[in-house]
């Protein structure tokens, strides 16, 4: 066997083993300072994800409301971890609307009837286009938007407990 | 005083296990004398360690709310069953039943291993009680089962109800009998690398372990898949979560090494490989031990998490992946090549299986840590859900069933291409013609379960093809094994693709009285009523299910309210036909007098589980024709 070749599973595991222990040291921030805060939301029309549910569009976040926009997907389990606080957000006046990530109708469906739906509208994005726009890599992450489609606020994973307050805050104070 | 007892039970095993690192080490240097205590203390340890787990479970039975961690975890109005149970549903329990099956997987080697060579057994024994001393002190050092809570409160804290389930009673001691089962392949790879003696003669003693392991292993992710599936309440059957993934990705490495030893015991080939996979099933234990108990990565299944320990965990998981790895390195070069093979015959057959197997572990582990891995690198979070999984492990999972088919129609050694493909032939034949049929009769259908179905009908001709023309009565038991063990995939394959594609589901707010078509069923909303038990009160719906003019089947789907911890559980009620299940479950209450119903018809969807249960049949009757054969083998007396 190759002198070299012998020693690459021990190095791979170092790798994976730093991988680990960042995992377990890293703090437990969520949110980060975002390259998109202040920039006007991408142009997009989005198809409605649910039959119950109208489509988004960036028209809709041009209305002289705030909102926060959710971009998540039925398959994702933080999405899961993250509906409690969505609906606290809902419940305070937020307008929340969501962006659905390669999602099917059915799941999305069996999705929000087992976690609660704090959804004003869902736009389908099948081909993570919008995502993309949004300059977002992964599901679940919120965007606070201003009344004139501008991003205030970008969080990154699930909105956890502590972060609720915050982000109730920034919506009250874009009105 | 059965706390403290137990406590000191398991200190004076830990103590066992150092000394037999120490003698069975010396005696692999050549100090011969201490080799006739390493077998007895093995087995000593492993009887210590199985009296204090016993201990703690007689704890939970008695509830004695002075112990911490049954005051945490148990209640003193739940059913027998569940008090028992909940030892092993928390952390220190759950760790406490690891080291005791990882101490009772060490003195069973002792006692049975009879094939393996002298020095290379002494030097497996060591690495056995080289991974316990870490496991026991983590234990007694960060997370002691018996530690007292003082005074002692007047009521436990309860049990997830999730887990008050009769599934927990079975699923976890499986799952944990094939994950630490795994140690002793690992401490074989450690002990031939010691004493540099790998051949074939070692890869049939670790076999049966392996298989062993493996079967547990096949069992507990089969049964838990079902547990998930009619407790969760969400009609599906395997989400991708890291800890489900957690326990697919041993399973994957040990199916590998499963295949790769029997090269090296029949043709003495793949001598590094199979010692790699050895190291590599164990770890994979160890990763998946490490993700779930410290909770690193987001999943619904974190029941037990405690992110303090994950330190330890880790450092463990340093020493000893780190170590065989290293060993790994520095030795295997002194290892002889193997003898080769032609790129037409078994082995090479088994080196593609081994190679997609593989390649899925990666796919898994990469998918399972890709959010951690982009965290790390641009501080970015995210979720990598079915999408991914599924068209990734998808394509080669399949490609994987092909090779299935052919493989063992090959010869060892060599074989003839154009002798292959009349072999195969039938087998190619059916599985066209389901490709056809199948389009035919549902031509929306997407690509994987397509595949899936055509390739599983090719695969159940293909793996009983081994028996054509043998004499069925003294066919050897392994062989029937290995049919029954593909034959299994061929079926729990199709029910996969039949659940994901033909599938009908209802999500209807009914008011009492209506009646909803669900697939062949019509389910009539007949009422609600309260109900209750011991450790908890539930809304319970009435569903009547006619299929034509059939008699009704009555379903009592139920939202349960428990109180010790205050938690809420849909219970689904699933009705099992010859062609599928109906599974429905009661949500919540949609105003109006409506009821949110979910209901689903689920054609063939029990095949998932048959087909495991015909994996794990099929791998029993491999180990009992192996071992049966081993004993027909002269015994290698012990010095």
């Amino acid at each position: 066997m190759n002198d070299r070749v012998k020693w690459v599973p021990l190095v791979l595991f170092i790798l994976l083993g730093a991988a680990l222990t960042y995992g377990l040291a890293k703090p437990n921030d969520t949110n980060i300072t975002s390259k998109m805060i202040g920039a006007s939301v991408p142009s997009f029309t989005l198809p409605p994800a649910t039959k119950t549910l109208p489509g988004l569009a960036s028209a809709d976040l041009a209305n002289g409301k705030p909102h926060l926009v959710n971009i998540f997907a039925s398959w994702c389990v933080p999405c899961i971890a993250e509906a409690p606080q969505l609906k606290a957000i809902a419940d305070a006046g937020v307008p929340v609307v969501g962006i659905a990530v390669r999602d099917r109708p059915e799941a999305l469906a069996r999705f929000l009837g087992r976690n609660g739906n704090p959804f004003q509208a869902i736009g389908a994005d099948d081909a993570s286009q919008v995502q993309m726009a949004f300059g977002s890599s992964g599901v679940p992450e919120s965007f606070v938007v201003d009344g004139k489609g501008r991003i205030l606020q970008q969080t990154i994973g699930p909105i956890n407990p502590p972060d609720v307050a915050g982000v109730i805050a920034t919506v009250k104070a874009a009105r | 005083m059965i706390a403290e007892a137990g406590l000191a039970a398991l200190w004076f095993a830990a103590a066992l296990c150092a000394l037999q690192l120490v003698a069975a080490s010396a005696a692999v240097r050549g100090q011969t004398e201490l080799a006739a205590i390493v077998r007895p203390v093995a087995v000593a340890q492993a009887v210590l360690t199985a009296l204090a787990f016993a201990l703690l479970i007689w704890l939970f039975v008695r509830v004695d709310l002075s112990v911490l961690l049954v005051a945490e975890n148990d209640h003193s109005e739940k059913p027998f069953l569940y008090r028992f149970a909940a030892t092993w549903g928390n952390h220190e329990g759950s760790m406490l039943m690891w080291v005791t099956i990882l101490g009772v997987a060490g003195a069973a080697v002792a006692l049975f291993e009879r094939q393996l060579e002298q020095r290379t057994l002494l030097a497996t024994l060591a690495g056995q009680a080289v991974i316990g001393i870490g496991f026991y002190a983590f234990l007694l050092f960060a997370s002691n089962p018996f530690a007292r809570l003082d005074p002692a409160p007047a009521e436990g804290r309860g049990l997830n109800p999730l887990l008050q389930d009769p599934g927990l009673a079975f699923h976890p001691p499986t799952l944990y009998l094939g994950y630490v089962g795994l140690s002793v392949a690992f401490s074989f790879a450690i002990g031939a690398l010691v004493t540099r003696d790998v051949g074939p003669a070692f890869a049939r003693a670790m076999r049966p372990w392996v298989l062993a392991a493996w079967i547990f292993l096949t069992i507990g992710i089969t049964a838990g898949s079902y547990w998930a599936y009619y407790e969760l309440g969400w009609g599906g059957w395997w989400f991708w979560d890291p800890v489900e993934n957690a326990s697919l990705m041993p399973w994957l490495a040990a199916t590998a090494l499963l295949h790769s030893v029997t090269v090296l015991a029949t043709r003495d080939g793949l001598r590094a490989w199979t010692i790699m996979l050895a190291v590599v099933a164990f770890s994979m234990s160890m990763v998946g031990t490490f993700l779930v108990r410290s909770g690193i990565l987001t999943s619904v299944h974190a029941f037990a998490v405690d992110p303090r320990r994950g330190g330890f965990l880790l450092i463990l998981l340093f020493l000893y992946i780190g170590g065989a790895l290293a060993l790994f390195g520095a030795r295997i070069g002194t290892v002889r090549e193997g003898s080769r093979f032609d790129l037409v015959s078994r082995e090479a057959g088994l080196v593609g299986n081994n190679l997609l197997l593989s390649a899925i572990l990666g796919i898994v582990l990469v998918g399972t840590l890709y959010p951690l891995i982009v965290e790390a690198a641009t501080g970015t979070k995210l979720s990598v859900g079915p999408p991914y999984f599924n068209a990734a492990a998808g394509p080669l999972a399949l490609l994987l069933v092909a090779l299935m088919g052919v493989g063992p129609l090959l010869r060892w050694r060599r074989d003839d291409g154009l002798v292959l493909l009349r072999r195969i032939a039938p087998a190619a034949i059916a599985a066209s013609l389901a490709l056809l049929a199948v389009k035919l009769a549902a031509p929306s259908i997407r690509l994987l379960p397509w595949l899936g179905l055509a390739l599983s009908a090719g695969l159940a001709l293909a793996s009983i093809a081994p028996l054509w023309r043998r004499n069925l009565l003294r066919t050897p038991l392994f062989v029937w094994g290995m049919v029954i063990a593909h034959l299994g995939i061929a079926v729990s394959l199709a029910g996969m693709a039949c659940d994901s594609s033909f599938t009908v589901e209802k999500l209807v707010a009914a008011r009492i009285g209506e009646t909803v078509p669900v697939g062949p069923y019509q389910v009539r909303f007949a009422g609600v009523e309260p109900t209750f038990a011991a450790n908890w009160q539930a809304l319970q719906a009435t569903l009547e299910a006619r299929r034509g003019d059939g008699e009704a089947i009555i379903l009592h789907p139920q939202a349960r309210a428990f109180w010790a911890p205050p938690t809420e559980t849909s219970e689904t009620a699933i009705h099992t036909a010859l062609g599928g299940q109906l599974y429905t479950v009661i949500g919540k209450q949609a105003g109006e007098g409506r009821w949110q119903l979910r209901l689903w018809w689920k054609p063939f969807v029990t095949l998932i589980w048959a087909g495991g249960a015909m994996i794990a049949i099929g791998g029993a009757l491999a180990l009992l024709g192996r071992v049966r054969r081993g004993r027909r083998r002269p015994l290698e007396a012990w010095a």
